[in-house]
């Protein structure tokens, strides 16, 4: 599905990803955790297209292609799903005329046919139900006046109706108390399937608790410093980040 | 990349309604002087009162400078090099639209405006104006079963001069401005709609103005008389050949509203704007106000104004009558090096009068925006009301938004409210549109569209449709 290899990223002209290698198969889902500042969320940026996200070395191959040579558009026609950290909001367009009109692009490029306005209300509100988000939401400005916890749901609410082959979401989790957490959670599980991959970008261990993953990467300073299974996630929690620290040898460990 | 490709299309795509209609044209030599004045009026066959009345507004634009307040900028005008009468010639006047120059018909019907009844949208009724005259008018028999007087300008001086004596100049005197005492002096049509008392008129009325001759002006006047208890929607279209040269468009709009009387007048102005290097293009300089004259009287004026190189206009209500209701609805857009000033005076006059502003600015390219409003309330005008709203949204860098709203009050009931906002489209809004597969041009087209939303839901709705589309028109080439 999708491969990194040593994919180095400047913003202004500044260094933030050091040679990230990553392989994520089709099904699996993958946790990217760190601390903050340490390259997470430009990862997720660099995958989506994001302008002023400089690809500097390196290559990412998405089912075969050279993702970093296609526009954003084309790569979530591709069935590339970003899920944003901070959600935008677009006064005025309803999350309807929106929704309807990004899965019809996708479509289209995909050649199937286009959905009428009938037809998108009833997928849609057949999805709704996945992330349990209140109709109301449909038929308002995209994220206008959403709250923290609403803007989450859109989310996956929109992933859930694009269907795409490769979801990240960037911090999901950030800014939901439990019980949203769950719902989030749950509507991401009920979209798991064999031929679909998810990257989680997470600062913490606790969507996992939620959230299974096949593998588990610690970012830290640009770089991919440890690899492992789920327990990993667990090890974590209980040690920190500075217990990796240590390791890198980016940092020089705190001598008291 | 396949995408950059056809954006870089879409940036070229011309003017659609740029084509010239090959049409054997009447029209008068260059230059303005009293004689080519008595020229227009007696070609138009009128009444001494018309010819007086023209002659005085004459003598007084002579002695006026013309204005340069606006924040636009432009060359000088040589209005001795404008020809103030073009006509396409017809060897009588067409009694019907069967006796009307197929040539002209074409025009229209290519223009999406077709004039033969039938094909018609159902509930639009259409005056169109080519050049300097009318050339057709449908639908005037049914609206006249309701006393409804829905005619050009020409026809009502012949045959309702009292009405046009009546009310010609009570809204807009030919001493109100510099381009309003040049278009006193040499309109040559325009539409005239008398909806009598208490009626209720069925269907929308609309005027479709085209410029096609070279080197001539545009001066048309609109008068628009609503009599007690009666209601009209009114719109207006306008389209212009792709010209090197700037050509210039100097109209005025009256409305009438009386007791408990409602006028909504809308318009979609797209005159030919220039080429994208700000060659040619139509200077729009129009002056348009109504009165509500009675209690309870209303006047809305919704414009979208998408096209001319430089627009100026301010559609504004005297508010007389007690409880009268002024309202003002605007979508400007400039884009390449089109310039806009515009924005509309609300003066309250009577007690209890309310007005609402909604100002939508939109600049792209290289434009410049100014919105440029007042609120005036005068000493009698108690409880009276305003709400001021005027947003400006930004599409790159290069281009300029400016608010200036003036606001005088001499009645200490009033009550202001006013608010204001600028953005910029951010890239933030592009890529989360583009992450959900939705092309740059089409996200931008679509975040403006909703930008616009509380303008375009006054507009009827077929002509809010187009509205839309003619927006995402003006607006290709300005991302990617």
């Amino acid at each position: 599905m999708l491969e990194i290899r040593d994919l180095h990223v400047s913003i202004d002209g500044k260094e933030i990803l050091h040679g990230i290698n990553l392989v994520v198969n089709p099904g699996e889902i993958h946790a990217i955790m760190g601390p903050n500042g340490s390259g997470k969320s430009t990862l997720a940026k660099v995958l989506a297209g994001r302008e002023g996200y400089t690809p500097t070395r390196g290559k990412v191959l998405y089912n075969g292609t050279d993702l970093l040579q296609m526009l954003p558009e084309d790569r979530a026609r591709e069935g590339i799903f970003l899920g944003f950290q901070y959600p935008v909001e677009i006064p005025g367009v309803s999350n309807m005329y929106f929704l309807k009109t990004a899965l019809n692009s996708i479509r289209k490029h995909n050649g199937l046919e286009e959905l009428d306005a009938m037809d998108f209300l009833v997928l849609a509100k057949e999805k709704m139900k996945l992330v349990d988000m209140d109709e109301g939401l449909i038929n308002r400005a995209v994220n206008e006046g959403f709250s923290g916890g609403e803007k989450k749901r859109n989310e996956v609410f929109q992933m859930a109706v694009l269907e795409p082959k490769l979801a990240i979401l960037d911090e999901t989790d950030s800014g939901l108390d439990i019980d949203a957490l769950r719902t989030v959670a749950d509507g991401v599980n009920a979209l798991r399937r064999p031929d679909r991959s998810i990257v989680l970008v997470t600062h913490y261990q606790r969507l996992l608790n939620y959230i299974v993953p096949d593998k588990v990467h610690v970012l830290l300073d640009g770089r991919i410093v440890k690899s492992g299974g789920k327990e990993l996630a667990l090890e974590l929690e209980e040690k920190g980040y500075a217990w990796l620290e240590n390791g890198t040898g980016s940092k020089p460990a705190v001598m008291s | 990349m396949k995408t950059a490709e056809s954006i870089h299309e879409l940036a070229e795509r011309e003017y659609k309604y740029g084509f010239v209609t090959d049409i054997e044209t009447d029209m008068v030599p260059p230059g303005l002087d009293e004689d080519i004045i008595r020229l227009i009026s007696a070609k138009k066959n009128e009444p001494e009162f018309m010819l007086e009345w023209r002659l005085k507004a004459f003598r007084h634009w002579k002695t006026l400078k013309e204005p340069t307040w606006a924040n636009v900028h432009y060359p000088p005008i040589d209005y001795q090099r404008i020809s103030y009468y073009a006509a396409p010639k017809m060897k009588s006047k067409p009694k019907s639209l069967d006796e009307v120059d197929p040539e002209l018909l074409a025009t229209y019907e290519k223009l999406g405006i077709p004039l033969r009844e039938r094909e018609l949208l159902a509930g639009v009724a259409v005056d169109a104006v080519f050049d300097s005259v009318s050339v057709a008018t449908t639908f005037k028999e049914k609206l006249a079963d309701l006393g409804i007087i829905f005619c050009s300008f020409s026809d009502a001086v012949q045959n309702h001069p009292d009405l046009v004596q009546k009310y010609l100049g009570d809204v807009v005197p030919y001493t109100d401005n510099f381009f309003a005492a040049l278009n006193s002096a040499v309109f040559s049509d325009g539409s005239f709609c008398y909806i009598p008392k208490g009626v209720r008129c069925p269907m929308e009325l609309s005027t479709y103005f085209r410029i096609n001759a070279a080197s001539t002006g545009q001066f048309e006047r609109t008068l628009i008389i609503a009599e007690e208890g009666s209601y009209v929607s009114y719109l207006e279209g306008c389209t212009a050949p792709m010209r090197d040269e700037n050509q210039l468009h100097a109209a005025v709009v009256e409305l009438i509203a009386h007791d408990n009387a409602s006028i909504k007048y809308s318009t979609v102005q797209n005159w030919y704007p220039g080429d994208k290097d700000g060659k040619g293009g139509i200077y729009n300089f129009v002056t348009k106000r109504g009165k509500c004259k009675g209690v309870n009287s209303k006047i809305s004026w919704t414009q979208v104004e998408t096209g001319s190189a430089i627009t100026w206009k301010y559609p504004s209500c005297i508010l007389m009558g007690d409880n009268s209701v002024g309202e003002f609805y605007s979508v400007a857009l400039t884009n390449n090096y089109q310039q806009a000033d515009t924005g509309t005076k609300m003066i309250h006059l009577g007690k209890n009068t309310r007005s609402t502003i909604v100002s939508k600015g939109i600049s792209a390219g290289r434009g410049q925006n100014t919105y440029r409003g007042m609120v005036k309330i005068m000493k009698n005008a108690e409880r009276a009301r305003n709400y001021s709203r005027c947003d400006s949204l930004l599409i790159g860098d290069k281009c300029g938004a400016h608010t200036f709203p003036y606001i005088e009050v001499k009645n200490s009931t009033a009550q202001m409210e006013h608010e204001a906002s600028t953005s910029k489209i951010g890239e933030d809004q592009l890529f989360y549109c583009q992450q959900r597969g939705i092309a740059p041009e089409a996200a931008v087209s679509m975040i403006v569209n909703g930008f616009c939303k509380e303008v375009f839901k006054e507009l009827p709705m077929e002509f809010a449709v187009e509205a839309q589309k003619l927006l995402s028109v003006s607006l290709e080439g300005s991302v990617g």
